[in-house]
């Protein structure tokens, strides 16, 4: 994927973008995830119908200490992309993406369940793997390994 | 147990208890849910290879109201742990659990926020398997201790 295209079309929105071994990787702010993941959806030279996967990153003890890094795939043109936007620990929250691609509902309550980050307007942010009354978040690095 | 026999038929004799536990011992339901791998290893104790029926304990049972052993094949994560709380509730007596695998012993190598460290901690455990996963013979083995504490009354 052509990263100078990718820096003309939207370069507004894009804060650092670089390729590591073919993959191309946006970085962003979180403010802009929802306009970004929207006009690459739409827009048919990328097409990205299709979120492969959603996660959580903690990189304790940098600041900031999260990321959340999304996984793009377009079923037309059969190409990937790679999107991240970093959270501070103060402000551990981001838009959800569920209103472009449905799918991330569950990748988004498995990154709040395990990481404590917060989708702002997902339609059901509850833990989804550990049990409901749960207190705390097992994959952030300062959660000990066997439980509080 | 004794047979006499003599121009009568046969006859039996024996103490009541003992009749029972024999009865007991001999048929032992369990209750047919795995967890995890060592619940593989329980389906292939009772299949053709090692056969589990040769020592009476092959009726595995999909309801818990007619199983009396509950052979907890498996990792108990927390979230799990109600689940097989529940189903050992729903058993009626008398009944028996076996903890198969290091897993159900202790946790295993999952000492971590999300597995219970021994299934002991929710149930009462009559005997430990250890195996990581539990071999069927050591399974078969820990199914004819169970029958000998069976016939024997004890209860741990």
């Amino acid at each position: 994927m052509n990263t100078e295209r990718l820096r003309e079309k939207f370069g507004s929105l894009i804060k650092d973008i670089y390729t590591f071994r073919g993959e191309v990787t946006i970085v962003l702010d979180k403010e802009n995830i929802l306009q970004l993941g929207a006009l690459l959806k739409k827009d048919s030279e990328y097409a990205f119908d299709f979120l492969s996967d959603c996660c959580g990153v903690d990189l304790f003890p940098q600041t900031p200490r999260f990321c959340v890094v999304y996984h793009l795939y377009s079923m037309l043109h059969g190409h990937r992309l790679r999107l991240k936007a970093f959270l501070h620990e103060t402000a551990a929250a981001i838009d959800s993406v569920t209103s472009i691609w449905e799918t991330a509902n569950w990748h988004e309550r498995e990154c709040f369940d395990l990481f404590g980050i917060q989708f702002i307007n997902h339609p059901d942010l509850r833990r989804i793997l550990l049990p409901d009354d749960f207190v705390g978040y097992p994959l952030r690095k300062d959660f000990p390994l066997e439980g509080r | 147990m004794g047979i006499t026999s003599g121009n009568n038929p046969p006859v039996m004799l024996a103490s009541l208890d003992n009749l029972v536990r024999w009865a007991q011992k001999s048929s032992l339901w369990p209750m047919a849910f795995g967890l995890s791998c060592c619940a593989i290893e329980m389906i292939s104790s009772a299949a053709a290879r090692y056969d589990l029926s040769r020592f009476g304990m092959e009726i595995f049972r999909a309801s818990p109201r007619q199983a009396d052993v509950m052979i907890v094949a498996g990792t108990v994560t927390k979230k799990m742990a109600p689940a097989v709380r529940r189903l050992y509730d729903q058993m009626p007596e008398p009944k028996w659990v076996i903890a198969m695998g290091a897993c159900a012993c202790s946790g295993g190598l999952f000492n971590t926020y999300a597995v219970v460290q021994g299934v002991d901690k929710i149930v009462p455990v009559d005997i430990y398997i250890p195996g990581c996963p539990v071999r069927p013979e050591a399974l078969i083995d820990g199914l004819i201790k169970l029958q000998n504490l069976v016939a024997k009354g004890d209860r741990r």
